[in-house]
């Protein structure tokens, strides 16, 4: 589903990624993880171009994305983006968040969004608050409206950017009980995280990135019990016992 | 006192009988008159000019940025009077119109940075989010950038409007007859300073005033959503 190649990201004289390749099939749960300024997050904006790769090939669903004349907004359109910040619309409701694409874009009528969106809001718990403004919703629930609205537009692959990283702990469960639910579900997802409990539970494969490489990549238990490069054991060493 | 005022404002001034007071509304009417559509041409000139200044091509951005370097960097007075005297004066363009279009001038490039500033403040995870979505470039810029600038843009523009009411008191520089200029000639002819000078005064106060509260107003009711 997804081919990535040899993927390099510069930012300036920062050399962020240096030459990953990856194949993530269809119904695939993929965790990403590694130290901070791993490249991780710089890695997943790379899969939907909000970074634009400096040299190194992606393919999604058959399309080379990284073509000059590829047609990103319509490459966005087909993969869901959850934010570490949530970034919902804090000028529009909860429905208006969630609708706004689908029907911007043509997608539904205003009536069909509206019975989509009013689904996931019961599937994330929320069908209480359609018509709350973001600003009046706790960070787990804003977290839950951000994943309502990216499925919105009916993904074939979803991106999670830290989901918990700036939640009270408290509120951890529910955004991870939601995104267990869409993983069993069968959709797609590459997530970058540091709930190494949740990656171990949910996903069907673990990456370990450091230094802009990727230094290991296997299942779960293997990576988490086994882990067969020395950095690999000295990142989960430390997270492991801290957490 | 009592006579001060009643030889400044109710009483015939110089040959041409005209009564004080009626000069300062007079004055008053040509104030109003050229703030108002000052701001407005400013605001179309202000608008155009951030997107030019948006613009990815250097030569779409350079007249901009040349345009709010210029009138940021010389005072409006000197404006007025180039505009006036030598780039309009072969055309038979009246005081006020000259002065509409040297404030418009003038404000519309303070008018192009207040709409940039309030633009840049939205938060540029805003945009990723909205692009993220699949919208394009126009309708992020549309659906969710501008929204939310606005209210950072309105309540600025509203000091602009200040602004812009007070700096009108240069056009007795060109000869046209506003408020400032009203009571400059009343003092002139009655040789009462005072009186002339303070209603002067006292009716910017109250026209800064008013707005200022009608302002306020207006952005509590913005804050609302947030």
């Amino acid at each position: 589903m997804i081919k990535i190649t040899n993927l390099h990201k510069n930012f300036g004289d920062n050399h962020v990624l240096k030459g990953i390749s990856e194949h993530i099939r269809q119904g695939e749960v993929v965790s990403v993880i590694g130290p901070s300024g791993s490249g991780k997050s710089t890695f997943l904006r790379c899969i939907n171009l909000l970074e634009q790769p400096s040299q190194g090939d992606i393919e999604i669903e058959g399309q080379l994305i990284t073509a000059p004349n590829a047609c990103v907004d319509k490459l966005r359109q087909k993969v869901g983006m959850v934010f570490q910040n949530f970034n919902l619309f804090p000028h529009k409701t909860v429905m208006q968040n969630i609708i706004l694409a689908p029907i911007s874009l043509k997608l539904m009528t205003p009536a069909q969004a509206e019975v989509k969106a009013l689904d996931l809001l019961a599937q994330v718990g929320l069908s209480d608050k359609a018509n709350a403004y973001p600003a009046s919703l706790s960070g787990g629930q804003k977290q839950r409206v951000a994943i309502a609205r990216a499925l919105a537009m009916e993904p074939d692959l979803m991106l999670f950017d830290e989901p918990t990283s700036a939640l009270d702990p408290e509120m951890v469960g529910d955004v991870l009980d939601v995104m267990k639910d869409l993983a069993l579900k069968g959709m797609t997802m590459v997530i970058v995280t540091h709930e190494m409990g949740f990656a171990r539970d949910v996903s069907d494969r673990v990456i370990f990135m450091d230094g802009g490489y990727v230094v290991e990549s296997s299942p779960p238990d293997a990576l988490f019990s086994h882990p067969k490069e020395a950095r690999t054991q000295a990142f989960l060493s430390k997270v492991l016992r801290a957490g | 006192m009592i006579d001060a005022i009643n030889n400044s404002l109710f009483s015939p001034i110089g040959e041409d009988g005209m009564i004080g007071i009626l000069l300062i509304l007079n004055g008053l009417k040509v104030t109003l008159i050229v703030t108002f559509f000052a701001m407005l041409l400013g605001a179309v000139l202000g608008i155009g000019t951030t997107f030019m200044k948006m613009s990815s091509k250097w030569y779409i951005r350079f007249p901009a940025n040349l345009y709010v370097g210029v009138i940021r960097g010389t005072p409006v007075v000197v404006q007025l009077v180039i505009l006036y005297f030598i780039v309009l004066s072969a055309l038979d363009v009246d005081k006020i119109t000259a002065a509409i279009i040297a404030f418009g001038l003038n404000s519309g490039a303070y008018i192009s940075e207040i709409i940039r500033a309030g633009i840049q403040a939205v938060d540029k995870d805003q945009t990723e989010a909205a692009r993220s979505l699949g919208l394009s470039q126009t309708m992020t810029m549309k659906s969710i950038i501008l929204p939310q600038a606005i209210k950072n843009i309105l309540p600025a523009l509203g000091n602009e409007f200040i602004v812009l009411l007070k700096e009108t008191a240069v056009i007795g520089f060109i000869g046209g007859v506003d408020l400032m200029r009203a009571g400059e000639i009343i003092r002139s002819r009655t040789f009462e300073d005072s009186v002339p000078l303070f209603t002067c005064a006292l009716i910017y106060l109250f026209l800064t005033y008013s707005f200022t509260f009608v302002l306020s107003k207006f952005e509590k009711r913005l804050k609302q959503s947030d």
